[in-house]
């Protein structure tokens, strides 16, 4: 016999449920109970960049919207830098910029939408950059373990982004792409399963 | 500080997308192989939070939205520690959770279970680990409640625990079960997860030493998040 390894393991995850918004966006569950609701603000009203809004539905296996999803996404700022001691460029991340956003659905329709800064490039592994790209991660019922996916623009220049790169089948890079609708706004729809699903990250 | 990436996620202990025995999964579930990814600056950061953002008294689910009294129920105090698989604590990371009231009913506006809502009991809380990780909740415990799945699934008594860490990659949504519920063992969302030994580590244990005589029982509940490597021989993710 070995030595034992002695790690310990990660907790196991398990669905938020329908009721996750009484415990992330009580607002969106009926009341109101805390000071503030975290998420509600991405960018803050001082950061430099182009002012953007994304919005589109998750759709489940038959193409109805899930309408009870919780999404939750993690961008740089205008310049590429994350608000984050990890960021080598931490320090002059834009003033106010938090990142950080909780997307609460249209409970009738299942549409979201969230207002932000469009990110700028990031450097990625081995020096390589990474295009202009917002992380999202989304739980609900149903749903045991939360997804990771990123969205990209379909208006920057995404051809040498290494993890779109590392996609095998081209057209499903495509399924990581927000469409533009308009002046700064873009539409991103998530397909959990079927035609055209979602490329989901392992992180 | 220097990058540092996380142990691979063990998917052997966490459940699969689908689960046919829960059936929301069946339509809700990705098919496809997910690309996994070397972990780069937008995995290995992720959202601070510090006191300016939550109350004092919201980790108190007994005050935090009493009206005319304390709810109904079974006073408890849940505490434990959020720490990596390495054992070190995680300093400073948000922790959320959500839950029914004593009657097995949530304040939420899609609950519809006939057992009255609580006027005194929100149903959730949040706050920040201290420095060593360690955190506590003050709550009522929740009733079991019945939910459509099969005709007469109920699920076990349980808090939702939602936390951060220091990354996106190991943000971690998880429910907290009791030690001695019959029903664990019965419900088909807690048999999502294929290791019984990670089911057992979903499960708090009565904790008579954080109890507070002639006032409130405790459990406790130590939440587990992937383990950062250390800087030995780190892959580069900067320069060549
Ligand atoms: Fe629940």
């Amino acid at each position: 016999m070995a030595q034992p390894l002695n790690y310990l393991k990660e907790s196991a995850s398990q669905t938020a449920g329908p009721y996750v918004h009484i415990g992330l966006a009580p607002g969106a569950a009926g009341f109101d109970i805390y000071r503030t609701q975290l998420g509600e603000d991405i960018a803050g009203p001082d950061a430099p960049g182009e002012r953007i809004r994304v919005e589109g539905v998750v759709m489940d296996g038959t193409g109805a919207p899930v309408k009870d999803v919780l999404l939750e996404v993690w961008q740089a700022d205008a310049a590429g830098i994350y608000p984050h001691a990890e960021d080598p460029r931490f320090a002059d991340c834009a003033p106010g910029f938090r990142g950080w956003g909780r997307v609460i659905t249209d409970f009738d329709t299942g549409l979201w939408a969230f207002d932000t800064v469009k990110p700028g490039p990031v450097m990625g592994r081995n020096g390589r950059m990474m295009a202009p790209h917002i992380s999202f991660w989304l739980v609900a019922r149903g749903i045991n373990i939360g997804l990771n996916t990123r969205m990209y623009f379909e208006d920057e220049d995404n051809s040498a982004d290494p993890v779109l790169n590392l996609v095998e089948q081209a057209p499903r890079r495509e399924t990581l792409l927000a469409r533009k609708t308009g002046p700064g706004h873009y539409r991103f729809d998530i397909r959990l399963q079927g035609d055209g699903e979602t490329v989901f990250l392992d992180i | 500080m220097k990058p540092a990436e996380f142990y691979q996620r063990d998917r052997t202990s966490q459940p699969p997308a689908l689960t046919p025995d829960y059936k929301t999964s069946v339509p809700r579930s990705p098919r496809l192989a997910m690309l996994s990814l070397q972990g780069s600056m937008s995995e290995i950061t992720g959202p601070t939070f510090g006191h300016s953002d939550i109350d004092a008294i919201d980790n108190d689910l007994i005050r935090n939205y009493a009206k005319t009294g304390d709810p109904v129920g079974e006073r408890i105090i849940v505490h434990g520690r959020v720490l990596d698989e390495n054992g070190r604590g995680i300093p400073n990371t948000l922790v959320e959770i959500w839950q029914a009231n004593a009657g097995g009913r949530y304040r939420h506006k899609k609950d519809t279970y006939l057992a009255p809502i609580d006027p005194n009991f929100g149903g959730c809380g949040r706050t920040l680990t201290d420095d060593q990780g360690h955190y506590h909740f003050r709550t009522v415990k929740p009733g079991a409640y019945p939910w459509r799945n099969w005709v007469n699934n109920w699920r076990p008594a349980h808090i939702h625990v939602s936390v951060f860490g220091t990354s996106f990659s190991q943000r971690l949504i998880t429910q907290m079960y009791f030690e001695g519920d019959p029903l664990i063992h019965k419900c088909p969302i807690v048999a999502t997860i294929p290791d019984p030994r990670a089911i057992d580590q979903l499960i708090a244990p009565l904790d008579m030493n954080a109890a507070i005589p002639l006032d409130c029982l405790a459990y406790k509940f130590d939440i587990i998040l992937r383990g950062r490597r250390s800087t030995l021989f780190e892959n580069r993710l900067e320069g060549n």
